[in-house]
C-alpha cells in the first residue's frame, strides 16, 4: 500500500480557535486521518520541534498554520515547516491577515510589556520583572524567544500557497480544502479557498436591504434591540457584510450580530479596512461636517471597527513609529 | 545648514473643478510650491480610501483631495461621498499616528486658481514643519525598518 500523504498543523499567535475548528470536523476528522497521516500537531499530539527537524525536506504534503507571527520562535518554526512541506496553508484570520493579535500593531513591545507586566492591576510585580532573552540561573542559561514590535501575517514571513479565511474557518471550508488537496483539485496557487463575493450576496436578510441606504446615525449593537429579520445596516448597525468575503454561512448574522469582517476582502480589494470604511461611509446620509461627525459618533475606534482582523496585512501595516522606535504620539488610539 | 526637507504631496483633483483650477493657475502663471504630484480623477467621490492609504504607504508625506464646492458636484453628490469618507479616514489615520495636517480635503472651483496656490503652499509648509512621514516607504522599503523589529 502506498504511503499516506502527510499533514501538519501548527499555531503561532492565535487563540487556539482554529485548532478547535479542526475538532469541529467531528467524525469527518476520522475520514481525513484515514486518508492522510497527521505527522505534526503540537497542540493535540505529542510532537516536538526535533521530530519535525528530523523529517526530510518536502516530505509533508501540506502544513496548516494558524496564528500571526510575532516572535522569533514562530518565525523559526514556520520557516522550518515551509522547508518540510510541499504546500503551506494560512489557516484562519490571524495567519491570513494578522487577525485580532494584529491589533497589537497599534503598540510596541515596550508599551505592551509595560501594560501586561507592570500596569495591570491584577498582575502583582513589585520588582518590575520583565521577560528577558537570556537569564542565568544556577549557572544555567535560560532563553526566551524575542518578541517583535510588529505582528506579521504568515505570508510576510514565508511563501504561502493557499489561504483559509475566517475566525475560525468553518469546518465546511476546512473540509473542502482538505478534499481538494487530497484529490489534487486545488485551484491556482495563492487562492483564498472561499467564495469570491461579498457576504451580502448570501445574507439571509438580503431581501430586506433597501435599494438606497441613507443613515443619520450608526448605532452600537448593545444600545438597541436588533430586529432579527431586517438587514443590520438598514437598522443602523455597523455590519461589514458589503466588504467581506462570503463563505462563513452568515453565522454572526444568524446569531443576530453584525459581520465584523473575519473572512477578509474579496480578490479585488487590496486593503480591507480602507474598503470597509468606504462602504460604511457611503451609507451615511449627512452632507455637512457636523452631521457627518454625529453620524459616526458611535464609531469611536475606526481601526478596531475596520481592521479588526487585518491590520498587519493593511497597506500601512501598523501605527507609525518614530525613528527612535517610539510610537508617534499624534493621537492616542481609542478603545 | 541642513538640507531643506521637500515634502511629497499626492493631490487627487477632480476633473470638473479643482483640476481646471490647477490648469487656470498654470495658464495664469501663478507660482506655487512644486511639491504636489497631481492625479486627475473624474470626481472627488472616486477617491477610494485605498488610494490615500497606498499613497502614504508608498512614501507620500501628505495627501490632498480637491473637489467641487458643495452643491456644485458634476455628479450631484460625489463630493458629499468624498467628505464622509474623508471624515472617517482622517480619524483612522490620526489613530495610526498620521497627523491631521498630512491629509486634507479642499473645495476648489474651476475659477479659483489662486486658491490652488494658497492651499498647496500652506499644506507644503505645514507638512514641511512636521517632517517626513517616515524614513522609508512601507511598500518597497527595507523590511526591518518598516516592520520596526525589536
Amino acid at each position: 500500500m502506498a504511503e499516506k500523504p502527510k499533514l501538519a498543523f501548527y499555531w503561532c499567535a492565535a487563540c487556539g480557535g482554529c485548532d478547535e475548528a479542526v475538532l469541529d470536523l467531528e467524525e469527518k476528522l476520522l475520514d481525513v486521518v484515514s486518508s492522510a497521516d497527521i505527522v505534526f500537531w503540537p497542540v493535540a499530539l505529542d510532537f516536538k520541534r526535533r521530530d519535525l527537524a528530523a523529517m526530510a525536506d518536502a516530505s509533508i504534503l501540506a502544513a496548516f498554520v494558524s496564528g500571526a507571527i510575532r516572535t522569533t520562535e514562530q518565525q523559526e518554526m514556520v520557516r522550518l515547516l515551509r522547508s518540510k512541506s510541499q504546500l503551506v496553508f494560512a489557516f484562519g484570520s490571524c495567519s491570513h491577515l494578522g487577525g485580532v493579535p494584529g491589533l497589537a500593531n497599534l503598540w510596541t513591545r515596550d508599551t505592551i510589556f509595560q501594560t501586561v507586566y507592570t500596569e495591570n492591576a491584577s498582575t502583582p510585580n513589585p520588582d518590575g520583572t520583565l521577560p528577558q532573552l537570556i537569564t542565568v540561573e544556577d549557572g544555567r542559561e535560560l532563553t526566551l524567544p524575542r518578541f517583535y514590535d510588529t505582528v506579521q501575517t504568515l505570508d510576510q514571513v514565508v511563501d504561502v500557497d493557499y489561504y483559509l479565511p475566517g475566525c475560525p474557518p468553518t469546518p465546511k471550508i476546512l473540509l473542502a480544502a482538505v478534499n481538494q488537496l487530497l484529490s489534487g483539485q486545488l485551484p491556482e496557487r495563492g487562492a483564498v479557498l472561499a467564495p469570491d463575493h461579498a457576504l451580502c450576496e448570501d445574507c439571509p436578510r438580503r431581501d430586506s436591504h433597501p435599494d438606497h441606504l441613507a443613515l443619520d446615525q450608526f448605532k452600537r449593537p448593545q444600545d438597541v434591540l436588533i430586529d432579527e429579520g431586517t438587514c443590520l445596516l438598514a437598522q443602523g448597525i455597523l455590519c461589514l457584510g458589503p466588504a467581506t468575503r462570503s463563505g462563513c454561512e452568515a453565522q454572526c448574522i444568524k446569531g443576530n450580530m453584525p459581520c465584523t469582517g473575519c473572512f477578509g476582502p474579496t480578490s479585488r480589494v487590496r486593503d480591507f479596512g480602507g474598503k470597509a470604511l468606504s462602504a460604511i461611509a457611503s451609507v451615511a446620509a449627512a452632507k455637512e461636517e457636523a452631521a457627518i461627525l454625529q453620524a459616526f459618533e458611535n464609531v469611536p475606534d475606526p481601526i478596531g471597527a475596520f481592521y479588526r482582523y487585518s491590520l498587519p496585512s493593511s497597506l500601512l501595516r501598523r501605527r507609525r513609529l518614530q525613528e527612535s522606535g517610539q510610537l508617534e504620539a499624534a493621537h492616542s488610539p481609542t478603545g | 545648514m541642513p538640507e531643506l526637507f521637500e515634502p511629497r504631496i499626492v493631490a487627487f483633483f477632480c476633473n470638473w473643478c479643482t483640476y481646471l483650477a490647477a490648469d487656470l493657475a498654470g495658464t495664469s502663471r501663478i507660482k506655487y510650491a512644486p511639491n504636489a504630484r497631481v492625479i486627475r480623477v473624474m470626481c472627488s467621490g472616486r477617491v477610494d480610501p485605498q488610494f490615500v492609504l497606498e499613497a502614504f504607504a508608498h512614501g507620500a508625506d501628505g495627501v490632498l483631495i480637491g473637489g467641487c464646492h458643495p452643491g456644485d458636484c458634476h455628479y450631484q453628490e460625489g463630493n458629499y461621498s468624498a467628505l464622509r469618507r474623508f471624515q472617517l479616514l482622517k480619524h483612522l489615520l490620526k489613530d495610526m499616528g498620521i497627523e491631521e495636517e498630512r491629509f486634507r480635503l479642499e473645495w476648489i472651483s474651476a475659477s479659483e486658481g489662486d486658491k490652488v496656490r494658497a492651499v498647496i503652499n500652506d499644506m507644503v509648509e505645514k507638512v514641511r514643519a512636521l517632517g517626513p512621514l517616515r524614513k522609508y516607504p512601507v511598500v518597497g522599503g527595507p523590511l526591518e525598518e518598516v516592520a520596526a523589529y525589536g
